[in-house]
């Protein structure tokens, strides 16, 4: 596509009320210069054919900091450590840091380390990449030592709590050699709507480092939120995803995956449950660099009222990335005829001694099962819940943090009714 | 002894293209370029209507408003539009019947393994050709036979002089001029093509085809074909092209439109074995073409393409299930190697209710092409029950190939079903060795199991054209093994 000048530059939508980018000079400055050529996706850019923009794009967000009493309704699990951030400042009163690791926030280190920030991140024709860069006032650096193993779940925890407020955060996991961590990472909403989340993700796993994170995704249904993870695995590492988008507005997962070394395994797991307008787009794409490598990937989602899901999964298998096993799977249930369900799973392969597959399904549920389930004296309404509950099991079933699984069923319960 | 690699590179390299050949015929034509000036001469030397004229000049000037589409996975240099002869013709005037054929056309046919002899076919095969050598279309087969059953079969060009109500009345309705750059291309420029009508109720009793023949240098084919079915109707159509062996690309940009009223049935083939440009990527035609049939209730259109030529493939046969109950269904094999690029797949439009599709894709990438499957699934608020059910499979014969897999699933209703699965892989080197192991050579195994595994699409093509198109696949991979 030829490049779309943009002559009326209605892209800086960031009211910034004074608060500077915290990210270093010559980024910002590479950001000021581009945001004056971008414009915004809409339907025809390929990448955003599905998601329109316009929600985010035809309004001003305002930066401001805020306070609130108490994060009880957001911490997954009691025991781990907590970082919180709130509309995308750090709190250090809320949050709870441990000696075990290196926890810290982005307005605590010192510039020479900021320059650790944004090596992978793509700016050009990325808007919200670039509108993050200039804007960032916050966000977590998480180092996990070599040779650790880390047993207290890291939790980082975005709320927003302004109306017409946005959230740039940039957060920076490294994952040291031979270490071995998880990680929450969760974004809430507190009586606040038409907010904009835009988060960047930046992960490194080193040799042998063992990395899962878990992103639960429950801001309220009038909140966008656009949250964007790039990884960069070296070899023998494991790295895992799991999205589970709960409740918001306008969500896009960008997750981008880089797999440089060889003998990785990468694991990529979603669900989206949604209802009334929402619109979820979960965006993947894996790059299978060199050989030997695995990944896995399975996204599920279920469609209430008039909700709509994207999902468009990218696997590339470059010229020498021999003997990679790609799997990719992606199944939606319609429950309503107003919803919409757009899937795109796709492989793009330049190697030949390699194994991958894709597939898609869109259905309903089984009508002969859930004649069997009410023969057996279940009423209707749960007969139809126990087998969505059951279309997503498997993927729950991969959670490894019991707490997560908790509150994942308790607000599936609470929203949807189910009996988990 | 074993079949060496190298041995089979040698036989590949040593494999010529089988049609590569020109026919040494006079032959008029335009000068090169595109202008208006252009497209009125090309009007007045086919002696065409005004309305026609009108319509041509229409879509120039939508052309001329229009981009070069850059979204399909392939590479090549643009061609460049002012320097295509657009009109080239065979001197002699339509052949009335097969003794007026000069000597050299029919050596040309005889090569090409076309019968258009009614008489010798009693033995052979029973197809009714329409042959189409440049611009212009040369004979037509059997016209008299299929009239008495009140089918007409002809070339595009007669089909507006004596049929023009038809002609008028459903051209353009299925790929209208604005659809796309190059079927605005065509719309402005088509020279010929071939038409066909089947009455309500009619079964074709024979095979109907094309068979689009490329000859003069610096041309372009831009022809357009017409398939109508009336209700209650079936007919199978065929479509078969190549060219001469030539360093230049020549471009080929045809639209095919198919309606099937209700309960009306239309199997088109197509075996394509344009020429693909030599080892090095040099030469070869640019094939970028529109297809879509159009389904009314109870109606189904069925495709069924071999791709094995062309330098760079860029087309989607596609199927709009408008009717309930309508069924439009999709086989390709797609065969690319040496520096052949192919992005080719399919959209299925399901509006009404109970419409089932159904999409095969073989994919077999060699050298160092590039094999793209790009398929549309589209299910619309009312098209309740619809069914897809979609698998593309890529083989990969070499290190340096790529075979690329992107569907497009849009869902709109909750009672729709869509399937899509896709798989990737390469030959088994246990199955190559469970071969030689049973005194098969690398070379007939490699052929064995790539057939096998297109077999599903093969099923699908009329007897005839089966055979051709088996022995086609194993030319085309000869020596590909990675």
């Amino acid at each position: 596509m030829e490049q779309v000048i943009n002559t009326e530059n209605n892209v800086d939508i960031v009211q910034p009320n004074g608060v500077n980018g915290i990210l270093p000079i010559e980024l910002k400055e590479k950001a000021t210069a581009l945001l004056s050529t971008l414009s915004f996706p809409t339907t025809k850019t390929e990448a955003w054919k599905y998601t329109r923009v316009g929600k985010i794009s035809n309004k001003k967000f305002d930066i401001q900091k805020s306070q609130i009493s108490s994060i009880k309704n957001y911490v997954i699990d009691p025991n781990g450590i907590s970082i919180v951030f709130i509309n995308g400042f750090y709190n250090a009163s809320l949050s709870k840091l441990s000696d075990s690791i290196n926890v810290s926030s982005l307005s605590e280190i010192s510039e020479i380390e900021k320059n650790k920030i944004g090596k992978n991140i793509q700016l050009e024709n990325e808007v919200f990449n670039t509108l993050n860069t200039l804007y960032t006032t916050d966000g977590a650096i998480i180092e996990i030592k070599a040779n650790q193993n880390i047993h207290e779940t890291i939790q980082i925890i975005h709320i927003i709590t302004d109306n017409k407020t946005i959230s740039n955060t940039r957060n920076l996991i490294i994952s040291q050699k031979n270490s071995k961590a998880s990680i929450i990472q969760a974004y809430f909403s507190e009586n606040a709507s038409e907010t904009f989340t835009n988060v960047i993700t930046e992960v490194i796993v080193k040799e042998n480092a063992h990395l899962t994170i878990d992103k639960i995704q429950n801001e309220s249904e009038n909140c966008y939120q656009i949250a964007t993870e790039q990884i960069s695995q070296e070899q023998n590492s494991t790295f895992s995803i799991n999205t589970f988008t709960i409740n918001g507005g306008l969500v896009r997962n960008n997750v981008n995956i880089n797999i440089e070394g060889q003998n990785c395994e990468t694991n990529l797991n979603g669900i989206y449950i949604l209802k009334g307008t929402q619109h979820v787009d979960n965006h993947t794409i894996i790059d299978h660099k060199v050989p030997n490598c695995n990944s896995n990937e399975s996204y599920k989602g279920v469609m209430y009222d008039k909700s709509t899901a994207v999902f468009n999964g990218k696997v590339f298998v470059r010229k020498d990335a021999q003997k990679t096993n790609a799997f990719q799977n992606n199944a939606n249930v319609l429950l309503s005829d107003d919803a919409t369900v757009n899937s795109k799973p796709e492989l793009e392969i330049y190697a030949d001694d390699v194994k991958c597959s894709h597939g898609s399904t869109t259905g309903q549920l089984d009508e002969d099962a859930v004649f069997y389930l009410r023969a057996r004296g279940i009423s209707e309404k749960s007969a139809r819940q126990l087998i969505v509950s059951a279309f997503i099991a498997d993927i729950i079933a991969k959670i490894e943090n019991e707490n997560v699984k908790e509150y994942i069923f308790k607000n599936l319960n609470e929203n949807y009714n189910f009996e988990l | 002894m074993a079949y060496t690699e190298n041995e089979l590179a040698s036989d590949l390299e040593n494999q010529e293209y089988k049609y590569g050949f020109v026919t040494n015929i006079e032959s008029e034509q335009v000068p090169k370029g595109l202008t208006e000036e252009t497209i009125r001469l090309i009007s007045k030397k086919k002696e065409e209507p005004e309305w026609l004229l009108e319509y041509r000049l229409k879509a120039f000037e939508i052309w001329n408003n229009m981009v070069e589409p850059t979204w399909a996975h392939v590479h090549y240099d643009k061609p460049n539009f002012q320097d295509i002869i657009y009109y080239s013709a065979v001197k002699k005037k339509k052949y009335e019947n097969w003794d007026d054929v000069e000597p050299e056309m029919k050596a040309t046919m005889e090569k090409l393994g076309i019968s258009m002899d009614e008489q010798k076919v009693l033995t052979g095969t029973n197809v009714a050709v329409d042959f189409v050598m440049d611009s212009v279309s040369v004979a037509t087969s059997f016209k008299a036979k299929l009239a008495e059953l009140g089918i007409i079969f002809c070339s595009f060009s007669d089909a507006v002089k004596e049929h023009s109500e038809l002609i008028k009345k459903y051209m353009g309705t299925v790929v209208p001029v604005t659809d796309n750059f190059y079927a605005a291309l065509n719309a402005a420029v088509f020279t010929d093509g071939s038409f066909c009508y089947i009455p309500k109720g009619v079964r074709c009793p024979m095979e109907l085809s094309t068979y689009f023949r490329i000859n003069e240098q610096g041309t372009g084919q831009f022809e357009r074909t017409l398939v109508v079915a009336d209700e209650g109707s079936y007919v199978s159509y065929l479509e078969g092209c190549t060219a001469p062996q030539r360093d230049e690309n020549q471009l080929h940009a045809a639209v095919v439109e198919l309606i099937a009223l209700d309960n009306a049935e239309i199997k088109y083939s197509t075996v394509q074995n344009w020429y693909p440009g030599d080892k090095d990527g040099k030469g070869g035609i640019f094939n970028f073409v529109t297809k879509r049939g159009l389904c009314e209730r109870n109606a189904k259109i069925s495709w069924t393409q071999v791709e094995t030529g062309s330098a760079v493939t860029w087309k989607y046969p596609s199927c709009i299930l408008k009717g309930d109950n309508s069924v439009g269904e999709f086989y390709s094999v797609a065969v690319t190697n040496n520096y052949q690029q192919a992005d080719t797949g399919t959209k299925m439009i399901h509006l009404g209710k109970n419409t089932k599709s159904t999409i095969i894709s073989k994919g077999v990438s060699a050298g160092k092409s590039n094999n793209s499957y790009r398929g549309l699934v589209q299910i619309h608020k009312n098209a309740q029950n619809a069914r897809n059910f979609s698998q593309c499979d890529s083989l990969l014969m070499s290190d340096e190939c790529g075979a690329h897999t992107f569907p497009y699933i849009e869902c709109k209703n909750s009672s729709a079903k869509i399937e899509h699965e896709a798989t990737t892989s390469k030959i088994g080197e246990d199955q190559i060795f469970y071969c030689n192991q049973r005194g098969i050579s690398t070379e007939k195994a490699i052929s064995l199991i790539v057939n096998g595994y297109c077999k599903e699409v093969l099923n699908q093509l009329p007897m005839e054209f089966a055979v051709e198109a088996q022995k086609l696949l194993a030319i085309s991979l000869e020596g590909s093994v990675g």
